[in-house]
């Protein structure tokens, strides 16, 4: 089935082979690429999961050291450093939102394999310490993830880090000591910034030294081909879908004076945070929120039954299906509001989750060996089709889509859609006759506009058509001169006080990100400007405020600014409310995604190449798999 | 190790070859973004240029302006240094360059004020400050000297000071960028 071929290509193909072959670690390369059978069920990609999980920690240490590089730990900058990532270094954004959905990722491979280990209680003698070592890394890993959490300094990284910094408080007579010393403030600042930064750049140092000594003698190559497939679902996020994972409110900066209404973190930490909130006393729901880690310390003492394995103990695969749903069903209370019904799920859940390890494992210890039969099999398979369903049903649900809004069809929608120029530049027209006498975009500058298809002269003109504050001079004054295209689009008001008086105390928000910070994006722009109206019958509306369906709460301070006609369009496109509504929509949401295009762009050629990958390792798997190989141990 | 035989190539090995040059020239690949974003930003390749009064400076007096990020020369040469600059034998020049090549009008020069050299800043631009053999400049670090046309005329800097791009906005403004 080899027959010899006398070409090129495959002297070069041998060539290289042979070249690889010679390296270090050559024979698990090669054993990487063949040896192990297309991963076809969740029993098999399990067993590969540790190894992801190294794959994910060198990724997130090489495009974190990046992003280091170009990060300033200091709340006036933070924000802006991170955006600067985004915007304006090259590639920024691909480093970054890597590093963003690496840490979902990260946490999504080591739950499956936390899961699987206790599924299959690898826990049990003599590998307790090796299960211990684990549960370290987890610790290590929720330390680290909250900490990175923190660093680009949006709303939800400075409300999560003060609710979690303050369970601290607790302690009793010096818990708000400690709470200070770790702030090194009376609240979260730049000391605090400064110190989690150092701190989540040393951490996955320890995590490496950590993950050495939890992988043992274990081969660090497993299955490449699996490694390739993984890579490509991790790919499907990063360029399509980089923000799912994360909740709209973190690209606001942070405002220490307004906490965001509906706080939650990120979806890793969603299990723990509804234990916390389940317990109305704040001391025990602390305790209950780290006892819920820290149990897992003493499972290999919990569950002293000698059985191997969890499939010959029907009763326990019931029960460890049971616990996984509970685990699944807590995130999804993590992020409703802690109220109502949910209370009552959250303590209900919580419950269940300690009991599973206090109560059910050591009673199965004792009790399984006796009850066979068809009934608890039956159970378990149709718990576990119910977890697999609720995993993938909270998955799909995006985070702070409270409200659902008209999905408008977006020239950007699909997979390989784009921006449509001319709506951006109608768009940017609006903008600029109307949006701009209240909202500047401090992150978008003139220069951009080519995006948009202007030439250099008209961008010229577009920049120096407003005035923006230099200085100071030789004179030491500062002074006003028109812009240019390296400015971005100024703020019509020196600074946030002058904004909100002039505006009846509500300060008009800098558009750059808007659409991006808005669950619902440009649809969520569309339904604000549209939704004007008379307020129903008895409603009292606030001075200075007009009633608008979209907007929370209802009353918004800005009056209604989109009319019929109000707009004349040089390419002669409809000009009533709505359609003017598009358009601004469209401009906002290119503002504040201008790397979209290219970010499609490039996944597809990382999809392509993927592809190209994965056929030839198949075909390399169909072929002679085992010829020239070993025979593999088999071990489960 | 076994010892290696040698065996005629077969697709085999030619599908080992393609998949192992496709994973280097993956990983490659995914380290450009990575060495990309040390170059330099979008905002900082944009960064704005400067304009510089020109009304205030005396003749036979110098200032020094900051342009992405570097300090720029702007000297009000007097009658004596532009002919001194004018005079000097361009063959003989470690960078020939006539004095007509570096500036847009007689009285004005402007140069980027980092040594050739290794990059300090000369010192000349203060009176009271050695100006070097050639009344320019002196870069103190490793003795280079720069005549009234910001030429290097003797030590170890291989070329002149840089004449930054600037024009002429009017007769006392000049934009440099």
């Amino acid at each position: 089935m080899t027959a010899p071929l006398s070409s090129r290509a495959t002297r070069l193909g041998k060539l290289i082979a042979t070249a690889v072959d010679r390296l270090p670690l050559s024979t698990q390369i090669r054993r990487g690429v063949v040896d192990h059978p297309v991963p076809n069920s969740f029993e098999r990609w399990g067993r590969l999961v540790g190894s992801l999980a190294a794959f994910l920690l060198a990724v997130m240490i090489a495009t974190g050291v990046i992003l280091a590089m170009h990060y300033t730990p200091h709340v006036d900058h933070a924000f802006d450093s991170v955006e600067r990532i985004m915007r304006d270094v090259s590639s920024g954004w691909m480093v970054r939102y890597v590093h963003k959905n690496g840490a979902s990722l990260f946490f999504a491979v080591a739950y499956i394999h936390l899961f699987r280990c206790l599924y299959l209680r690898s826990y049990r003698p003599p590998r307790e310490r090796m299960w211990r070592l684990g549960v370290c890394l987890l610790l290590l890993m929720t330390a680290t993830a909250f900490m990175g959490y923190v660093l680009p300094w949006g709303q939800m990284s400075l409300w999560g880090a003060t609710v979690i910094t303050s369970a601290f408080s607790a302690v009793p007579v010096v818990g708000e000591r400690i709470v200070a010393f770790l702030w090194g403030g009376y609240a979260i600042g730049t000391p605090t910034l400064n110190r989690f930064f150092v701190l989540h750049f040393l951490l996955p140092f320890a995590i490496f030294g950590v993950t050495v000594a939890h992988l043992g003698r274990r081969r660090l190559i497993k299955d490449l081909f699996a490694l390739g497939i993984f890579l490509a679902a991790g790919c499907v996020l990063v360029f399509w879908f980089p923000d799912h994972l994360g909740h709209p409110d973190n690209y606001v900066p942070a405002d220490p004076a307004v906490t965001p209404p509906h706080l939650m973190p990120e979806w890793y930490f969603l299990p723990l945070y509804a234990v916390l909130r389940a317990v109305p006393d704040k001391l025990v729901g602390v305790v209950a929120m780290a006892a819920a880690l820290l149990v897992l310390f003493a499972v290999p003492r919990l569950d002293r039954s000698s059985a191997h394995g969890g499939r010959p103990r029907p009763w326990f695969a019931v029960a460890f299906w049971l616990f996984a749903l509970d685990c699944i069903l807590l995130g999804y209370i993590g992020a409703k509001p802690a109220e109502g019904v949910w209370m009552i799920a959250a303590r209900l859940a919580t419950a269940y989750y300690f009991l599973h390890f206090l109560l059910v494992l050591p009673v199965l210890t004792h009790v399984e060996p006796a009850a066979r039969g068809r009934l608890p099999g039956l159970a378990a398979t149709g718990l576990k089709a119910l977890t697999v369903l609720a995993a993938v049903l909270a998955v799909a649900s995006p985070f702070g889509g409270g409200e659902t809004l008209r999905a408008q069809d977006w020239s950007w929608r699909g997979p390989f859609g784009g921006y449509d120029p001319a709506q951006l530049q109608r768009g940017h027209q609006v903008y600029s006759q109307s949006c701009a006498a209240c909202h500047g975009m401090k992150r978008v500058r003139f220069r951009e506009l080519a995006a948009l298809g202007y030439g250099e002269a008209e961008i010229a003109a577009f920049a120096a058509a407003r005035f923006v504050t230099d200085g100071p001079d030789d004179e030491g004054e500062m002074f006003e001169r028109p812009g240019l295209p390296s400015d971005a689009f100024p703020s019509p008001f020196p600074n946030d006080r002058a904004a909100m008086a002039a505006n009846g105390g509500a300060k008009p928000p800098d558009l750059s990100l808007l659409a991006k910070a808005s669950a619902g994006g440009a649809d969520y722009v569309v339904a604000i400007l549209n939704g004007y109206g008379e307020p129903p019958p008895g409603t009292e509306m606030p001075s200075n405020t007009y009633y608008n369906i979209a907007f929370p709460g209802h009353a918004i301070a800005m009056a209604p600014q989109i009319f019929d006609g109000g707009f004349e369009f040089a390419d002669g496109a409809p000009n009533d409310a709505a359609a003017v509504a598009r358009d601004i929509a469209a401009f906002l949401q290119w503002a504040s995604e201008p790397e979209l295009e290219a970010r499609r762009a490039m996944g597809l050629r990382v999809a392509v190449f993927l592809l190209t990958l994965l056929v030839l390792m198949y075909a390399l798997k169909r072929r002679d798999r085992a010829v020239t190989m070993p025979k593999r141990r088999v071990k489960t | 190790m076994s010892e290696h035989v040698e065996t005629p190539p077969t697709r085999r090995d030619f599908l080992f070859g393609a998949v192992y040059a496709a994973g280097a020239g993956g990983v490659l690949a995914s380290l450009l973004p990575l060495a990309d974003t040390l170059a330099p930003a979008a905002d900082t390749l944009a960064l704005a240029s400067i304009e510089v009064d020109l009304a205030p400076i005396l003749e036979g007096q110098a200032i020094t302006v900051m342009w992405q990020g570097k300090a720029v020369f702007v000297r009000h040469r007097t009658p004596a240094e532009i002919a001194a600059a004018r005079e000097a034998d361009v063959a003989k020049l470690r960078d020939p360059q006539t004095d007509a090549d570096r500036v847009l009008r007689p009285e004005w020069l402007v140069a980027v004020g980092v040594c050739t050299h290794l990059g300090c800043v000369p010192l000349g631009q203060r009176s009271g400050q050695p100006r070097g053999d050639h009344g320019g400049w002196f870069c103190p670090c490793h003795g280079a000297h720069y005549d009234t046309s910001g030429r290097v005329r003797k030590g170890p800097a291989p070329a002149n000071l840089a004449v930054p791009p600037y024009v002429f906005l009017d007769d006392t403004r000049i934009r440099i960028g």
